[in-house]
């Protein structure tokens, strides 16, 4: 095979680096929504025809949405195997978390109003806020520590050892990490719900939504500070190769300076946190003047800039080790081999202009507002 | 046995990978059937096949939930339970699994949703199309996962790269044309259409028994046993097919399977029965069928099938020549800028068996300071517990004959003599119920537990492939995800049996209507 060859492996591995950001980006924008409707659920709705109307906003999509977190397992697994292997392994426990409450979220949606029993309802309303709550809580922490770097060395081998506990993990940069990704879902969530219903669920979700894009404009400022003052970067002490073969412990990298230097080196990258802010302003503005597209595009707007921002603040690093620095994993030495990152993308190149054209389709069947009298009439038939 | 890392890793993924494939099965079936129903409805127009749509697809909905939530362990637990096999590979297995999101998983966790919710936002043609999309997204889904599997079972179209320590892809083609990943996927997808027609030929003699939903059960049974004898026949004849894949990819698994002790001379024999006796290495009041086996398994008159003694004499073989290679690959790591060409030729000459010097590994840090009496040991490690796979194979194959009669018979019934089922035969359906979903996890068992020691056969044994976690965190995630799915379990079947006793319940005015317009006995109304 030689047809892989067309396009050299550093820019595959660019490339690649990319679509890892497009796929969790994909995954924040759509089962992002789901999972702040789920946080929000036993809040902006009370009544059992109220949640109904709620959980029915994101009924027929969350199948969907979800598939965005198991592709993203799944290209992780294919393009970045060691970063697979290490992750996973290494936040086990916080893994095991994320799991269980992601199962609980489908098994919660489908089962939830099929009985009458209050007692049931309620327990699954709750198991709904779980999944949605926990998850986006979560995923920021993981994000927390991915900046500060993580306690994990290759054994001659390439073994991954994971030196930290459960416990480390919630350290308070972290957390704060993660208060800010379940504030920018929220306000998400609450964003998709002012599109999608109206009268009391929908005033609602404008105040609960508000507070949440508040939140995330303060909290991203305060982590972007932390970030640029408290938190040591970094970076590669020797020469590197960028199309060498995938093994970490071939580099040299030093742990110490601030991330904030990748803004004096690349400084069109500040347009990422700048669309960050610039989208949860929009949101916020968008909920309170009632136009309700306007401020989903804005909250995506606000995902694609903070996501982005990490990626492109760390580039080309994807997971420091803190353990043992050379161990790190970065764009240059932890991808697949240059065939398999070749079939990849020509694999993606296919499907995903195909997933995106028949997702939007069949949101453009479901358009429209989601209302009481919609789930009295099919009862029977919706969640 | 006592519980180690690994032995608590294995439990863990044969927990949830049995249990998540409690609900594939019915989701690869069930989906074509009710596309099947609904093509009917579509090109008759009548509502009684509307009705069966929307019940089945009710049914279809609280299993395919489940598949899908236990299905996102599966996507992630090689990376937490099974990190050295992920890193070593990843580069390989993980492109399938990959795919199988892009392609096929996708596709069908995004119509799901328009299945349900679609029936008076989608013209009738268009919703037929999303239902077949499904229906041919979850079959795809299988097919790539079944590709990835196959290659833990034969690994073709990859190499050892000593620069990165890991399996790299050589050729995309190979893995996915992998004579071993394309026969298991006929064979289980076939298992999954078995799984299916035995649940709505068995849930629909319940309503005959009852005397209740009389139209939609007859029909379903009509549906059920043509699809079901379909499926019973392909499963057992490409069963036979990746069994003679099974012949020149995995000797061993073949030989455990068939507990064949010593090579006979060709053809050889079928043991019908017998108790394997592991330690003893032999097979106490066997019953032998001559030739079967050499039948079967080379499809000639001539060719030998080894025996486990010989085989065990070869897997020694290996170890030494695989000792070479790790020795010369140590060689190379110590200083990756000088190779000298001697020590890069005596690598590639044996890095085939690297494999087999790793399972040394259990045994002793450094695989070359392995004493004899270690490499004796790690031999004899290559045998699978032949107990087991013996018995497990052949409750499978038996179970399989039972669904080729049960099938045959109802499919009679259906065709030739009318519609008059004898009432014990109903009850026979009823009872089987469970028999495919049994038959189904013995032959995952049989795959899996027959390609111990290894995760990745003769490249990555199972003992090198876990993560560094402590006894404590796995033991602790054992036991939550037993809890967790006990619970789940309970509920899905408590649903199931709610619905199931509920019947129809969707279009039934329509439906009724049209019966008494054409003069027949009405559709039972839901209780």
């Amino acid at each position: 095979m030689i047809i892989h060859e067309f396009i050299d492996f550093e820019t595959l591995r660019v490339i690649w680096w990319a679509l890892l950001g497009v796929l969790l980006i994909g995954f924040a924008m759509t089962d992002g929504f789901d999972m702040g409707v789920g946080a929000l659920l036993p809040f902006v709705a009370k009544t059992d025809l109220e949640r109904r109307v709620v959980i029915n906003t994101v009924g027929p999509v969350w199948e969907g949405n979800q598939v965005w977190f198991i592709l993203g397992g799944g290209s992780i697994f294919a393009a970045w195997p060691p970063l697979y292997a290490v992750s996973f392994s290494g936040f086990y426990l916080a893994m095991f978390v994320i799991l269980a409450a992601l199962i609980l979220r489908p098994v919660g949606f489908k089962f939830r109003s099929k009985r009458e029993d209050v007692r049931w309802r309620t327990t699954w309303d709750w198991c709904l806020f779980i999944g949605g709550a926990v998850p986006a809580l979560i995923f920021g922490v993981a994000v927390g520590n991915v900046l500060q770097g993580v306690p994990f060395r290759l054994t001659e081998i390439l073994m991954p050892i994971y030196e930290g506990s459960f416990f480390g993990l919630l350290n308070p940069f972290a957390l704060l990490c993660g208060l800010t990704s379940f504030a920018m879902l929220v306000m998400h969530g609450g964003a998709w719900l002012t599109l999608k219903t109206e009268g009391i669920v929908q005033s609602r979700a404008r105040v609960f939504g508000s507070f949440a894009a508040v939140a995330v404009i303060v909290l991203y400022a305060v982590a972007g500070i932390w970030l640029t003052y408290g938190v040591a970067a970094f970076s590669f002490a020797g020469p590197v190769v960028t199309d060498g073969p995938s093994n970490p412990l071939m580099s040299e990298v030093v742990h110490g300076g601030s991330w904030i230097a990748a803004y004096s080196e690349r400084p069109w990258i500040i347009i990422a946190p700048i669309l960050g802010f610039v989208g949860a302003i929009g949101a916020l503005l968008g909920m309170r003047v009632g136009k309700e597209g306007l401020t989903l595009i804005a909250s995506k707007l606000s995902i694609l800039g903070m996501i982005s921002s990490v990626g492109l603040t760390m580039f080309p690093f994807i997971l420091p080790s803190t353990a043992d620095p050379n161990s790190s994993l970065t764009v240059w030495d932890a991808s697949s081999s240059h065939l398999t990152l070749f079939v990849m993308l020509v694999v993606t190149l296919i499907f995903l202009p195909l997933i995106l054209a028949y997702t939007s389709w069949v949101y453009k069947v479901l358009w429209g507002k989601v209302t009481e009298k919609d789930v009295i009439e099919q009862s029977e038939t919706v969640y | 046995m006592e519980l180690d890392i690994v032995e608590l890793s294995r439990l863990q993924f044969a927990m949830t990978a049995m249990y998540h494939f409690l609900f594939v099965p019915l989701t690869l079936g069930l989906s074509v059937i009710v596309a099947i129903m609904e093509t009917v409805y579509v090109m008759t127009n009548r509502p009684i096949w509307r009705q069966m749509t929307k019940f089945w697809g009710t049914l279809f909905g609280i299993n395919f939930v489940l598949g899908v939530a236990t299905g996102i362990t599966m996507e992630f637990q090689f990376g937490m339970n099974w990190s050295y096999y992920s890193h070593y590979v990843g580069d390989v297995f993980g492109a399938p699994l990959a795919i199988e999101g892009l392609m096929a998983f996708f596709m069908e966790a995004t119509f799901v949703g328009l299945f349900f919710f679609g029936w008076d936002k989608l013209s009738k043609v268009a919703h037929l199309v999303v239902t077949w999309l499904v229906a041919i997204a979850s079959n795809f889904s299988a097919l790539w996962i079944l590709i990835g599997n196959g290659w833990m079972q034969n690994p073709v179209g990859a190499e050892f790269n000593p620069m990165t320590m890991r399996m790299e892809m050589t050729s995309f083609f190979e893995v996915m044309f992998n004579e071993v990943a394309q026969a298991k996927f006929v064979h289980t997808v076939s298992a999954g259409y078995v799984v299916a027609a035995f649940f709505v030929l068995g849930v629909s003699s319940w309503y005959l028994l009852k005397g209740r939903h009389i139209e939609l059960a007859r029909r379903s049974i009509a549906i059920a046993a043509s699809f079901g004898l379909a499926g019973a026949l392909s499963v057992v004849v490409l069963g036979d097919e990746s069994g003679y894949s099974v012949t020149h990819s995995q000797k061993m698994k073949l030989a455990a399977i068939e507990a064949m002790w010593e090579t006979e001379p060709a053809p050889a024999s079928f043991t019908a029965f017998g108790i394997p006796d592991t330690e003893a290495r032999e097979t106490k009041y066997a019953i032998h069928i001559p030739y079967v086996m050499g039948l079967i398994g080379t499809r000639s008159f001539d060719k030998e099938i080894p025996g486990i003694k010989e085989l065990v004499e070869q897997a020694e073989q290996r170890i030494r020549s695989g000792l070479i290679a790790y020795d010369a690959l140590m060689e190379i790591r110590a200083d990756v800028h000088n190779i000298a060409p001697e020590v890069r030729a005596r690598f590639e000459e044996h890095s085939a068996d690297l494999g087999f010097a790793f399972l040394l590994k259990r045994y002793v840090e450094d695989p070359r300071q392995a004493t004899e009496e270690q490499i004796q040991t790690a031999a004899n490690d290559t045998v699978p517990q032949v107990g087991p796979l013996f018995w497990a194979f052949r409750i499978m194959v038996g179970l399989g004959m039972l669904f080729i009669v049960t099938m045959a018979f109802f499919f009679w019934k259906a065709s030739v003599s009318g519609m008059q089922f004898p009432r014990w035969s109903l009850w026979l359906a009823v009872l089987l119920i469970p028999t495919p979903w049994i038959a189904a996890e013995m032959g995952w068992f049989v795959a899996e537990y027959g390609r111990q020691p290894w995760t990745v056969d003769g490249v990555l044994p199972t003992a090198l492939s876990v993560s560094q976690l402590s006894i404590g965190q796995v033991a602790l995630t054992l036991a939550g995800f037993t809890l967790f799915y006990s619970v789940l379990f309970v509920v899905e079947m408590g649903l199931m049996i709610k619905y199931i006793r509920k019947g129809p319940y969707l279009d039934t005015a329509e439906t009724e209507e049209w019966f008494e317009q054409r003069g027949r006995i009405a559709a039972q109304p839901a209780e």
